[in-house]
This record gives structure tokens, C-alpha cells and sequence, in this order.
């Protein structure tokens, strides 16, 4: 799809005019991210993290391919095989601080992109299936994250392959068989080792697949912005190339520089000391611990502390274990729903007053506990105050939005990207003239889209 | 009116944007400085890592080596052919015209001074890499009494020269140097 | 509607089933329950800090100490090495301490590593060459426990980046251990177990090492130097920081660059992106 006004591929040279009629990939490049694709002309920064979470897959399919040529998915030896990555391999240890920080910055931007989403609403119509796109591509990020943590096989591995695993033995009946066929024996072991390994390499090509989805599905509607409504017109928009090809070189510029201290000068700060010490299914660690990344879902997890249970009879219903594993999982997968729990018709935080209060002092803050308490050893104050936050989460989205935005009065938009950006009089006067009904869904120019129910 | 910003960023094109070309330039120069130093890492790591270059020496005691017998070690992770040669394989080798030769060398361009009868190589034929026949007891030394690659029927001689079949070159002698007089070192 | 009224429902449930069965009676513990039990030797553990003025490579522009380094190397070889590994050092990369080949050769030929004959085939021990490994002084994890009342003596490889602020952890153990203040320990009634040593900077205070570095002049430094025992910890803590990271310096340096590289190229980045949007994007109002 495209405007109306957007521009159109004309290759220059006889090579390219052949290309063109050939395989007209340049043309696609062109319609994707080229001049050949408008955009609202008022993104602000938080529009730079889909490139940048695109650019830290490359990152990471490339180091990982690399350090896929030096390392062995083998217990006996895989720990060496990191230090000799480390020790021997030229620029190994560059690669692999690479790689390993390249995982948490991957999941930092990710973030950021998530929560962008959930202040401007970028997951309502017409954009759901962007939205659940997304959500794939999170969950196979979870699991490549999960997976490639064990690769090292340290301590932390070891025990983290553990303990995920033993998730999956809070299901009734199938669990405990469950857990056995997912590690291929009673314990992590070569055949874990060897088939998170091969997993860990399909997975990336997996997700870049459901992203090449994602920003296709993106260019049905076109890209949100901040102020939620939708373009109308060609002073609203400008071409991707040059706008926002220069912005996004100026933000990975920033990311690469905040990258780089971290790979640097603190290449271990995200990371656990105790992964240095080589897997012993003899000992567990006094502290463990997941990566940071899924700290705020370890807290989730954590937080069901007592088994649902009849009073006063002693059966038990649902154990803790399995509470918290549905929650854990419900926590993400209730994400998939979020398009149609929001029915507000507007988009952006913006312009919605009651809804930016619960997302700026309840979800943020319960989003920061969760995080701080998933890190944290479970004691107390740490666990009520998982959860309280937890109730709060499921709360926010479950109860708290679809209720929110049925029943809050939005601020008046904007008639237009143009007359955000320049200011009601400055508004080119045609845009105003050029549709009567200003303000009215459902009557908007040719080429425009239509904007939140 | 909705088409007056696109003219208007045309006419800057034009004329205000071109002096400031340069900053582009530079821009773009830069991350292309950038994404190539990049492919250093990238490319550096494939060549051979520390561990490898450091086990790249190898000492042999050569002492309990018979006249007309030879022992493969092993130097680089490939065979290294040790050969102690007979008086009647010396004189063969010396018989032969250097010049009709494919690669030309004489037997005592190939060994060490004080020690004509001991023939140091790589047992890597020259063609191909495979590892020619010869060295041990009651293999095919060829047409010429010395090594025969199997492969694709390379002969050599008695001093290891390549005489018929594909090989372009002699068998390689590595660098090595006697640290005894019965103990040397490849590498 | 019917996804959000079944939001609504599921959202109170699992809201409900958290409070209820979890949160409460949590709460309740905490407010009525009988307080958690602390380890009688939580009471003795203090955070252990590095040597006063810390090491040389600390902090972003921190260099090797090649002097110390080589003393530490001294401290392993004379005192740690008869219980330690260094299973993923090898000698040649004793160059890096300022060795010459010649040096690194005869110093690895000090060692004795486990060989093959070539004659019989059978395990035998021969000197070390550059190549080698440090070797582990026990033949097996099992011959190790034996050996050490049960407790096993890691391989300090990677001691440094397997203990939080690793450099200064080994610095601070070395320089730990004592004895309990007597008045105290009689109070919470705490007592070393018999095997065991106390050592305040060890997580549970009680550890199964001796005391590695007991008096003060236990190596005999070839630079002169006072061997002193925190002399000593400080030494090995920097050798066993170089053994857990030997590209330490370089990736800093490396750094520098990159960065500097970085700074210039993102200023051009965005000199250029506003250029761009000059004149497309005034200030509102």
C-alpha cells in the first residue's frame, strides 16, 4: 500500500531499469524504507527503536554466527570453548561482550518499543496485527534469550536450564514426561545442551522472518505517531529517505555509543559472576537468578506464594508452582488481547488524561518493582511487594483499561499531523478546507486511513 | 497548498541545502569508515587463533631412525615424513640432472649440513594434500624409490623430489634445526 | 465486548486468587509470624574492600603492573599452585607479563605437567613447554576432596569474574581471616566448625581454606619488594585479575578509540539529520 503521494521507484540507469524488470528488489528497499514511503512527519524519538531493534538482530545474527565457528555444544568441553574464545580466538573476547551485551541492549530497545506502543495506544486498529507480530516476536526472543544463556554452561546456565525446565513440570499429568523430553533426559545434559544450541541458531532467522512480517503488515496502514491520528494528507507526511534514514543514523550513532561503554568498560556488569564458574549439577548457587531481561516475569512467577486451596478443607485446587506459571505466561500472553481490552477512540496518551495517570504512576512503577523484586532473593519486603505489583499488572490491563477507556473523556485532537506540528493557524488552509466535516471519522480525504473506532 | 512544503524542501535543494553537501558527505564517509573497520573483528577471527600458532613447533629425537627406515610425526596438525637415507639412495638422488628437474633442487639444498642422510619433510603432496605413500614398511615408494602419492599417482624420489604425475613441487621442507645431534626442531 | 468482560472476570480472578491465597496470609506471617531465622554467623560478615589506593588496571584508564603482576604470578606458583589450578592459563601467555620467549620457556619448564612415554605409551610426567597448561595439582575432583577435608579448591582461572567484585573479594579474603570477637560469638553463640576457619569476608564467614598467606616474608620477592601479607594478596588478587581477563587493558584502550570514533561520527550523524529537517519541522506556536 501506499499514499497517494508517495513517490514512485524510477530506476535511472539501464542496469537498474533491467534490475527493476527483473527482480525489482531495489523498488521494494525503495517502498520500504526509501523515499518511497511516507511518514507522519512528527515521530519523536521513541519511533527510533523499531530500527534499532532491527539493527540489534543483525548485530546478533552476525557475532552469533561467528561465535558459532569457535564454540562446541558439548558439556565436556563447551565452558572451555567460551575461555578459548576469550583467551585465544582473535577479538573473541570482543565478539562474545558483543554478543552477550548485544542480547541486553537487544532487549532494552525491545522494551522501549513495547511500552511505546502501550502509551500511544499503536496497537488499535488498524494496526493489530502489527501488535500481534510483535508479541511473536517478543516470545521467541524470550526463548532465543533463554536458550543462549545456556550455551556458556556455567553455573547459572546449568541451574537456568533447571529451573525453566521445571516450569513446564507444574503442568498436571504431562509436566514431569514434560520436562524430561524438553532436556532429553533427567537432568540438563549433553542432549540439552546440544538441542538448545541448534535451537538458539534457528530461532534468530525465525524471528527475522516474523519481523520482515512486521514491517510489512506496518505498511498496510502506515506508521503511527504521537498524536494518534491518522495521516490525512501529503503536508502530514514526509519520505522515510532522507526524513527519517538521517534521524535513525543520528539514534544508532547514540545507541552505538552507549553500547560500546558497555561492552568496553563494564562488559560483565549485566551478566552474573557466577556464570564464570563451569556448571555443577552437584551444586546450586546460593542466589539464582535469570538475566535482567525477564526479571519482572521471574517476579510474576515468584509471587504466588501459597497454593489455592478450599478453606478449611485442605484440598488443594491449583498448586503455587502452577499459579505462577500461568500467571508468568498470562502476564505476555495477555498482551495478544490488549487491542480489543482498550476501546478508547483515541489513540495517543496524549490526549487521554485518565489513561496516561494509570500508565505514568501504576503500570511504570509496577513494571520498576517487578523488576526490582525479580532480581531480588525472595525475603521479605521483596515478595509482597511483587505481589502488589503483580495485581496491579494484570489489573492495569484486565480490569483498569478496558474500564478506562470506556468511561474517560478525551482531550479535543488535533484535525490534523500538519496543524499538531504547526499550529492551528499556521495549518496549511486547504487541509482545513479539504474536508468540512474536520474532526469526523469515517470522512477523511482519499489515501488516508481510517483511525481508531 | 498540501504540495507547498515538498516545493518549498525542492528550492532548498537547490540552493540552501548544496554548500552544506559536505556534512552529508562527511556523515556518510564516517559510517562507512566505521562499517568497514567493523569487518576487522569479523574477518580477523577466522585466521589461526593463539593456541594454534603458539603449538606450531614440534621436536623430534630422530636417534633411533635405521638407515632406509622413516617415522611420521605429527607438526601443524599435519604428518611430517623423517626419513634416514641409505648410502645407495644418497648416491641415487645425487645422480639425478637438477636441471631436468620439475623443481629443481639438489639433496643437499634439502637437508642439513653434517646430517646429508636425513631427509626432513611435510608428508603433504604438493598436488592436493594427500598424505603420499611411502614412509612405512612395505608401502609403495613409487617409481623412483621414494614417496607415491595415491591420489593421482605422483611420483618422488629419494631425496622427495617430485619426478612424475601432477605435483607441482617437491615435498615441502620445513623450517627445522638440529637443537642435538639426534633431536630436532620443526618450526 | 465479550473480550473485555472476560478480561474483567479473568483479571479479577487471578487479582483475587493472588491477594487471597498469597498476599494475605504472606502478610500476615510477616505482621504475627515468628521472625526468619539468621545464621548465627551472618552477624560476623563484613563487606571486604581492596587494597588501599586499589589496583593499577581499575577504572577506564587503568594499566597493568607488570612488576605486580609478576610478584602475583610468585605468590600462585609458591602458595596457591599446591592446591590450584589454572586450568585455562597457559605458560606462553606469560609473555604478557613482560617474559621474554626465553624466560617463558625455562619457566614452564619449572613445572611438571602429566605426559605420555613415547616408547610405552604409559602416563608418565615430563617438564612443561610454553604450549602446556598450568597443571591441576590433583589427578581428580575426587583426589581433590580427599585431600582437603571434602572441600574441593576451585580452579582460579576465572576467580576474579566468578566472585562479585572479583579483584577485591580475593584481596579481601587473603586478608580476612582472624578470630571472632569472643564476647560476641558467645552471645549469638556462634562457632567455627571444627575443619573450617573464620574469615569475615567470606559470605558465610566460615571457610575450608587455611589461611593461604600466614606471615609476612612467605615468598621472597626478586624485585625486593616487602612481602608483606597484604603486599602478597594485593599481587596475586592483580595476577589472578589477568588470568581471568588478559585482554583487560586492551579492550579498554580498544575502547577509547571506538569510542572517540563514535563521539565524532554521531555528531557528524546528527549535524547532518538537522540539516535535513531544516525547514521541514519549525517550532510550534
Amino acid at each position: 500500500m501506499s499514499f497517494a503521494w508517495a513517490k514512485q521507484y524510477e530506476p535511472k540507469t539501464p542496469l537498474m531499469k533491467w534490475l527493476d524488470e527483473k527482480l525489482p528488489l531495489p523498488r521494494l528497499v525503495y517502498n520500504a524504507v526509501g523515499a518511497g514511503y511516507p511518514v507522519p512527519r512528527n515521530l519523536n524519538y521513541m519511533w527510533n527503536f523499531g530500527v534499532l531493534a532491527g539493527f540489534c538482530l543483525l548485530l546478533q545474527i552476525v557475532t552469533g554466527v561467528v561465535l558459532a565457528m569457535h564454540y562446541a555444544a558439548n558439556a565436556q568441553v563447551a565452558f572451555g570453548t567460551v575461555e578459548h574464545i576469550m583467551r585465544n580466538v582473535n577479538y573473541g573476547w570482543l565478539l562474545r561482550y558483543a554478543h552477550a551485551n548485544g542480547a541486553s541492549f537487544f532487549f532494552i530497545v525491545v522494551y522501549l518499543h513495547i511500552f511505546r506502543g502501550f502509551f500511544y495506544s499503536s496497537y488499535k486498529a488498524p494496526r493489530e496485527m502489527i501488535w500481534l507480530l510483535g508479541v511473536v516476536i517478543f516470545l521467541l526472543m524470550m526463548a532465543t534469550a533463554f536458550m543462549g544463556y545456556v550455551l556458556p554452561w556455567g553455573q547459572m546456565s546449568f541451574w537456568g536450564a533447571q529451573v525453566i525446565t521445571g516450569l513446564f513440570s507444574a503442568i498436571p499429568l504431562v509436566g514431569e514426561p514434560l520436562q524430561v523430553w524438553l532436556l532429553g533426559g533427567y537432568a540438563p545434559d549433553n542432549a540439552a545442551l546440544n538441542r538448545f544450541f541448534s535451537l538458539h541458531f534457528l530461532l534468530p532467522f525465525v524471528i527475522a522472518g516474523v519481523v520482515i512480517l512486521h514491517i510489512w503488515a506496518l505498511h498496510i496502514p502506515g506508521s503511527s505517531n504521537p498524536t494518534g491520528v491518522e495521516v490525512k494528507q501529503e503536508s502530514d507526511t514526509v519520505p522515510f529517505h532522507p526524513y527519517y534514514t538521517a534521524k535513525d543514523g543520528f539514534g544508532l550513532g547514540v545507541f552505538l555509543i552507549l553500547f560500546s561503554v558497555m561492552v568496553f568498560f563494564l562488559p560483565n556488569a549485566l551478566g552474573h559472576p557466577d556464570n564464570y564458574i563451569e556448571a555443577n549439577p552437584l551444586s546450586t548457587p546460593a542466589h539464582i537468578v535469570p538475566e535482567w531481561y525477564f526479571w519482572p516475569f521471574y517476579a510474576i512467577l515468584r509471587a504466588f506464594t501459597g497454593d489455592l486451596t478450599i478453606p478449611f478443607t485442605g484440598i488443594t485446587l491449583i498448586p503455587a508452582k502452577l499459579l505462577g506459571v500461568i500467571a508468568m505466561f498470562g502476564a505476555i500472553l495477555l498482551w495478544f488481547f490488549l487491542p480489543w481490552l482498550d476501546k478508547s477512540p483515541v489513540r495517543s496518551g496524549h490526549y487521554r488524561p485518565l489513561f496516561r495517570k494509570f500508565f505514568w504512576f501504576g503500570l511504570i512503577p509496577a513494571m520498576i518493582a517487578l523488576f526490582i523484586c525479580g532480581g531480588a532473593p525472595a525475603e521479605e519486603p521483596y515478595v509482597i511487594i511483587s505481589q502488589v505489583a503483580t495485581a496491579y499488572y494484570f489489573l492495569h490491563f484486565l480490569v483498569i483499561l478496558p474500564i478506562v477507556s470506556q468511561i474517560e473523556v478525551p482531550k479535543p485532537l488535533p484535525f490534523s499531523i500538519t496543524e499538531a506540528v504547526l499550529g492551528k493557524d499556521k495549518a496549511p488552509a486547504e487541509s482545513r478546507a479539504g474536508s468540512t466535516d474536520a474532526g469526523t471519522p469515517g470522512a477523511l480525504p482519499e489515501g488516508s486511513l481510517q483511525p481508531a473506532e | 497548498m498540501a504540495t507547498d512544503t515538498a516545493v518549498t524542501r525542492d528550492l532548498e535543494s537547490q540552493e540552501g541545502v548544496r554548500r552544506r553537501d559536505w556534512i552529508h558527505i562527511a556523515a556518510l564517509s564516517t559510517a562507512g569508515v566505521g562499517a568497514a573497520s567493523v569487518l576487522i573483528p569479523l574477518i580477523s577471527q577466522m585466521a589461526p587463533s593463539a593456541d594454534v600458532l603458539a603449538a606450531s613447533t614440534t621436536e623430534v629425537d630422530v636417534s633411533a631412525i635405521q638407515p632406509g627406515q622413516a617415522i611420521k610425526a605429527v607438526f601443524r596438525k599435519q604428518p611430517l615424513f623423517v626419513r634416514r637415507l641409505t648410502a645407495k639412495e644418497i648416491e641415487e638422488a645425487n645422480a639425478v640432472d637438477v636441471s631436468s628437474l620439475r623443481d629443481p633442487q639438489t639433496l643437499a639444498e634439502r637437508t642439513k649440513p653434517g646430517h646429508e642422510d636425513l631427509l626432513v619433510t611435510m608428508g603433504v603432496c604438493t598436488h592436493l594434500g594427500c598424505v603420499p605413500l611411502g614412509a612405512a614398511e612395505g608401502e609403495n615408494k613409487g617409481e623412483f624409490g621414494g614417496y607415491f602419492c595415491p591420489c593421482h599417482g605422483s611420483h618422488y624420489d629419494t631425496a622427495a623430489r617430485i619426478r612424475k604425475g601432477p605435483a607441482p613441487k617437491n615435498l615441502m621442507v620445513p623450517d627445522y634445526t638440529f637443537t642435538s645431534d639426534t633431536v630436532i626442531r620443526v618450526g | 465486548m465479550t473480550i473485555r468482560l472476560g478480561g474483567i472476570i479473568a483479571g479479577l480472578a487471578i487479582t483475587a486468587v493472588l491477594v487471597l491465597w498469597s498476599l494475605l496470609p504472606g502478610a500476615y506471617n510477616l505482621a504475627f509470624g515468628p521472625a526468619p531465622e539468621q545464621q548465627p554467623s551472618y552477624a560476623f560478615y563484613e563487606h571486604g574492600e581492596g587494597p588501599e589506593g586499589g589496583f593499577s588496571f581499575d577504572g577506564p584508564l587503568g594499566k597493568w603492573d607488570m612488576a605486580q603482576l609478576q610478584r602475583g604470578y610468585q605468590v600462585y606458583k609458591e602458595v596457591c599452585a599446591a592446591c590450584h589450578s589454572l586450568k585455562f592459563v597457559a605458560f606462553r601467555n606469560l609473555k604478557q607479563l613482560g617474559y621474554t620467549d626465553a624466560e617463558v620457556d625455562a619457566e614452564a619448564a619449572t613445572w611438571t605437567v602429566p605426559g605420555i612415554d613415547p616408547n610405552t605409551g604409559e602416563a608418565t610426567t615430563r617438564p612443561g613447554e610454553p604450549t602446556d597448561y598450568f597443571p591441576s595439582p590433583y589427578p581428580n575432583a575426587i583426589a581433590a576432596a580427599a585431600a582437603n577435608n571434602n572441600a574441593v579448591p576451585p580452579d582460579l582461572s576465572l576467580m576474579a569474574k566468578a566472585r562479585h567484585d572479583g579483584s577485591n573479594y580475593i584481596y579481601a579474603l587473603l586478608t580476612g581471616y582472624g578470630e571472632p570477637d569472643p564476647e560476641k560469638a558467645k552471645k549469638v553463640g556462634f562457632e567455627t566448625p571444627t575443619g573450617l576457619y573464620f574469615n569475615k569476608h567470606f559470605p558465610n564467614v566460615n571457610i575450608a581454606m587455611p589461611p593461604p598467606l600466614s606471615i609476612d616474608g612467605q615468598v621472597t620477592y626478586a624485585d625486593g619488594t616487602k612481602a608483606t601479607i597484604p603486599q602478597m594478596a594485593a599481587d596475586v588478587a592483580a595476577f589472578l585479575t589477568w588470568t581471568a581477563e588478559p585482554s583487560l587493558i586492551e579492550r579498554k584502550q580498544t575502547g577509547w578509540f571506538v569510542l572517540g570514533f563514535l563521539l565524532f561520527a554521531t555528531a557528524l550523524a546528527f549535524l547532518s539529520y538537522k540539516q535535513i529537517w531544516a525547514g521541514v519541522k519549525p517550532r510550534k506556536g
